[in-house]
């Protein structure tokens, strides 16, 4: 249980997916206009990697690692199949996010209508690739492990979207040097913020 | 179309622009505002720069390529998936082959290798580019947002390996007398936040010196 709350409290805070990471960038500068899509769409990334870090978990566990054939017969117990994940945890990624649009549209349109068109465009969100490849590469022990690291590292995103959607509604009301309105007065934010986020590092849980 | 592409040469001045666009005017990283994530992340050395940007010039360009040439037969309904397949399975032969040849710099890399899947520049050329023209301009195009890419990325971590370990390819620069005198590493650019004020100056500078970039 302390494991799960290490890893949890670790993949928000400490192994931020936007401030340690950079992951999801595009989707984070592109979107961080409003608070209000913002929300929609950190809510729709926790969402997606609940579901996809798990399910890449049992891939690796009864599909892709080395001996993970092994449950077929002894023959295939020497089949090493990793270098296929790549593949295979995006085809997973692009038919979960499928799936929960057809789900969403088909229970809660209202939900639907407010995701619109992010729903889609999180397939190609790097912060869900990269959820399962750090899964991957950390070695999880248990689907437990690898389900609370999903909703951590979700949340994390989630934060972060959502505080610099803020700044930015705000900011629009500074004088910001020409050249550096827009893109670049975001990119030295997420900076300082990236700096903010550093002072958890220190912390030994 | 064979007839068509005999009749427009080469490098035609068209072809040429799709070339040197990417790298100023129209770049991938700091006015298309695609593939950050990588570009932040793989900086703090050269050396793993400069083989991040050859592996996504490899995609991008032989991505651009393969989708050009099947891009009248894939229904456009399922074309995120049909894009999605070639460019994992261009990435699993980059990947193989850095594993083979390079095993340090893969180790360096980590899962950045397997994010140039997600890498925006490349779903983002294939749509706004390949889908609608021919293989050999596709081509120039991959190239030429590539090298956009390439020179942010190397410009970035050359500046973050000089002044955070004092060196360049892993090559001492900075004589040991001036650290004698009091010269220290600046520890700080090695952590990730400084990556974004380095593309932030160099979006600044570009943007100062090109008015027509500057945005409302």
């Amino acid at each position: 249980m302390q494991e799960l709350v290490n890893i949890f409290v670790k993949s928000i805070f400490v192994d931020n997916m936007v401030f340690a990471y950079f992951l999801g960038m595009c989707s984070y500068l592109a979107v961080s206009k409003t608070v209000k899509t913002s929300v929609g769409l950190g809510a729709a990334v926790i969402f997606v990697l609940v579901i996809t870090v798990p399910v890449d978990y049992l891939m690796l566990k009864y599909l892709l690692n080395p001996g993970a054939l092994s449950w077929l017969g002894e023959e295939y117990a020497s089949v090493d199949l990793s270098f296929l994940s790549f593949i295979m945890f995006i085809a997973i990624i692009a038919s979960m996010v499928q799936l929960v649009e057809m789900v969403v549209e088909k229970f809660s349109p209202s939900l639907y209508a407010s995701l619109g068109i992010f729903l889609p465009l999180i397939a190609v969100n790097c912060a869900i690739l990269g959820g399962s490849l750090f899964m991957q590469q950390r070695e999880y022990q248990s689907i437990g492990e690898a389900t609370v690291f999903g909703i951590g590292s979700g949340i994390g995103w989630f934060l972060a979207i959502v505080a610099i959607a803020a700044i930015r509604e705000k900011i629009r009301y500074s004088n910001v040097p020409p050249a550096l309105r827009g893109l670049g007065i975001t990119f030295i934010i997420t900076g300082i913020m990236g700096i903010a986020f550093m002072t958890f590092m220190g912390i030994k849980l | 179309m064979a007839a068509q592409q005999e009749r427009e040469a080469w490098f035609s001045p068209k072809n040429i622009k799709l070339l040197t666009n990417p790298i100023n005017v129209d770049n991938p990283i700091t006015k298309q505002v695609l593939g950050i994530c990588s570009a932040l992340a793989v900086t703090v050395k050269l050396e793993p720069a400069i083989v991040m940007s050859l592996s996504v010039m490899a995609v991008v360009a032989l991505g651009n390529f393969v989708i050009a040439l099947m891009r009248n037969s894939i229904p456009s309904r399922i074309r995120i998936i049909v894009q999605l397949v070639v460019i994992a399975a261009l990435v699993i032969l980059v990947d193989q082959v850095l594993k083979a040849f390079a095993y340090d710099v893969s180790k360096q890399l980590s899962v950045f290798v397997g994010l140039i899947i997600t890498n925006c520049i490349i779903m983002g050329r294939f749509e706004a580019f390949a889908m609608q023209n021919k293989p050999w301009p596709s081509l120039l195009d991959g190239f030429g947002n590539a090298f956009g890419y390439a020179w942010i990325l190397v410009v970035v971590a050359f500046f973050r390996e000089l002044f955070g370990s004092g060196a360049v390819m892993g090559v001492q620069i900075i004589p040991e007398s001036v650290y004698e005198m009091g010269y220290m590493n600046n520890g700080l650019v090695i952590l990730p936040p400084m990556a974004l004020f380095a593309v932030a100056s160099i979006i600044w500078i570009q943007r100062s010196r090109n008015k027509e970039l500057i945005e409302d």
